[in-house]
């Protein structure tokens, strides 16, 4: 049983393992010292154990001399913990006050993640995705090294998580702490995260930057219904009377429905790879409104029906998910120009 | 009512008061430490260490008496002990009865305590250490005031059993006016000497004592689970 985490200018280490019954923990990889790490997985493949383990929690673990709480590692649970005998205040300035690392602008995290109105508050009075926001601010107010998110958008229901997720953005944007985010949803992954961590079975099968992570046709967590890319593109021209944004990235245009703001830089866009689609020749008279060329980089098949295509456009790669049958029917093979179609571009933030 | 049934009716429910408030404080401190480490411990010797903290509840008084009168007296373990140090003995003193009331009343602080402790979500204890807070800081900053009714329940119920005991008290304690005539002690005195107006007089004031306590225990608890 070993462990060790590290946190250095340029890279955090992580390398802890651990027996549980049948169960096999064993991690032995780094992370950049900044910017989310998403840490994705399925239920039960250890995410949360590995938290604990790098948090301390782990009670038969010690790889770190330091009691837990000297340790500087800040932990956002599931389910929010507040302290229910102290108000918003009292439970953001907890761990301020046990705290000797360089003091965070207080006033700046508190507006970041919206609680100016709340601090009077207990917490009981507040909802799931404030609760959570609230956690959140106590943990950064400590000025951690590494902030350790688990799962913390689980326990909220969808319109919750969209509250809570442009206050994730934000602290995304401003802040520089690592944070290790665990999921098991795609979806936010590929929104907040700079780099990626797969995990199964308690093991690190791949890691690396997300948009190359995304890309790669070798794992099968991320091919299947997962299977998507992540493209950053630069929205520059709105269509008042169609209601249409056009974002402009390495490849080309890509219209999508709605308005945003043509003055922010790049943005970022999600295109699963179900709703990628490829023609031999330029398509006509169709409704598909997004038309790119592209080569063909790579074709993988993933299950015994359908195979995933690498789209190499500009300097991005977009995915395609189709049947094995189109592969064959239209003799599809790396290096061929071809046209997609993609139906559907989710703005990621 | 003249003066002197006045004091004969005061003196001892004073008396009884003061061994309850002391019990009750001396038992928070020896409580708190125990219940947490029972709430606590995986240890294979919790089940024991249960079920001695719990044999006063099944005990017949006079059983805890008889035992307590042998270890206290000036023969016993502890009794030659203290005769040593202190000079007086322990039996037939108030000091004595504290001590045999602290061992009398010991599971009805222990047991709310250890209940409240229990009940405390692990995460918050572990939030609040990831959140800069040692294991003692996290333990009076935030598991005492999460178990703030397990603290009003075990003194209410610690003082209000302190407060009704008898067996215990009369064998350890006898009944010397002032010492150890407490007083449960003092109305069994009157119904022996037929003085049922003192009697009754004692018998109310504790009826009522003891209604009020307890009110007060669940209103307060109400309240507290209805925040």
């Amino acid at each position: 049983m070993s462990h060790e985490s590290t946190v250095s200018a340029t890279t955090v280490t992580l390398k802890h393992s651990l027996q549980r019954g049948n169960f096999d923990l064993s991690v032995d990889t780094q992370i950049p010292a900044k910017g989310i790490t998403g840490l994705f997985g399925e239920s039960g493949s250890g995410k949360t154990t590995l938290l604990r383990c790098i948090a301390g929690l782990e009670a038969d673990v010690s790889w770190d001399t330091r009691p837990i709480h000297k340790r500087g590692v800040g932990y956002v649970f599931q389910e929010p913990q507040l302290f229910p005998h102290l108000d918003v205040r009292g439970n953001i300035e907890f761990g301020l006050r046990r705290s000797s690392a360089p003091r965070v602008d207080q006033p700046k995290v508190v507006e970041m993640l919206g609680l100016g109105d709340l601090l009077d508050r207990t917490p009981d009075r507040l909802s799931g995705g404030e609760a959570q926001r609230v956690a959140i601010a106590a943990v950064l107010l400590r000025s951690p090294q590494l902030v350790l998110m688990d799962e913390p958008l689980a326990s909220l229901d969808q319109r919750r998580k969209d509250e809570l997720l442009p206050y994730l953005d934000r602290l995304h944007d401003e802040l520089s702490v690592p944070m290790i985010y665990v999921s098991h949803s795609i979806d936010e992954v590929s929104r907040l995260c700079d780099h990626l961590l797969l995990i199964d079975n308690g093991k690190i099968v791949a890691s690396g930057e997300l948009h190359e992570m995304l890309s790669r046709l070798d794992l099968p967590m991320l091919s299947g219904p997962n299977a998507g890319s992540v493209i950053e593109a630069k929205p520059w021209r709105y269509d008042h009377d169609y209601d249409l944004t056009q974002f402009n990235f390495s490849g080309g245009e890509l219209s999508v429905p709605g308005l945003y703001d043509t003055s922010t830089p790049n943005l970022r866009l999600r295109i699963a790879a179900r709703d990628v689609s490829i023609c031999l020749e330029q398509p006509e008279n169709t409704t598909i409104m997004n038309i790119l060329e592209a080569r063909i980089d790579d074709v993988q098949f993933a299950e015994p029906s359908s195979a995933l295509v690498r789209l190499a456009i500009g300097t991005d790669y977009l995915l395609a998910l189709i049947t094995r049958r189109s592969v064959a029917r239209l003799d599809l093979k790396r290096g061929d120009r071809v046209f997609v179609q993609v139906k559907s571009v989710t703005v990621r933030r | 009512m003249d003066a002197m049934t006045d004091m004969s009716v005061f003196a001892p429910l004073l008396l009884s008061l003061q061994l309850a408030l002391v019990t009750t404080v001396v038992l928070l401190l020896i409580g708190t430490p125990l219940a947490w480490w029972l709430s606590q411990t995986p240890s294979r010797l919790k089940p024991a260490a249960q079920a001695i903290v719990a044999m006063p509840i099944v005990l017949p008084p006079t059983v805890m008496g008889f035992y307590l009168l042998i270890l206290l007296g000036p023969n016993g373990a502890i009794g030659s002990w203290w005769v040593e140090i202190t000079g007086s003995a322990l039996t037939f003193s108030f000091t004595g009865l504290v001590v045999a009331s602290c061992v009398y009343s010991l599971p009805f602080a222990v047991q709310p305590l250890q209940s409240a402790f229990e009940s405390l979500p692990r995460q918050s204890m572990e939030f609040a250490w990831t959140q800069g807070a040692s294991k003692l800081d996290a333990f009076f900053a935030v598991a005492v005031p999460m178990s703030t009714r397990g603290f009003i329940g075990a003194s209410v119920l610690a003082f209000a059993h302190t407060l009704g005991e008898f067996g215990v008290v009369l064998m350890v304690g006898g009944n010397i006016p002032g010492e150890t005539r407490v007083v449960s002690i003092a109305i069994y005195d009157h119904v022996e000497t037929l003085n049922y107006s003192a009697a009754h007089q004692m018998s109310l004031l504790l009826l009522g004592f003891a209604f009020i306590v307890l009110f007060a225990m669940f209103v307060i608890n109400r309240r507290w689970s209805t925040r």
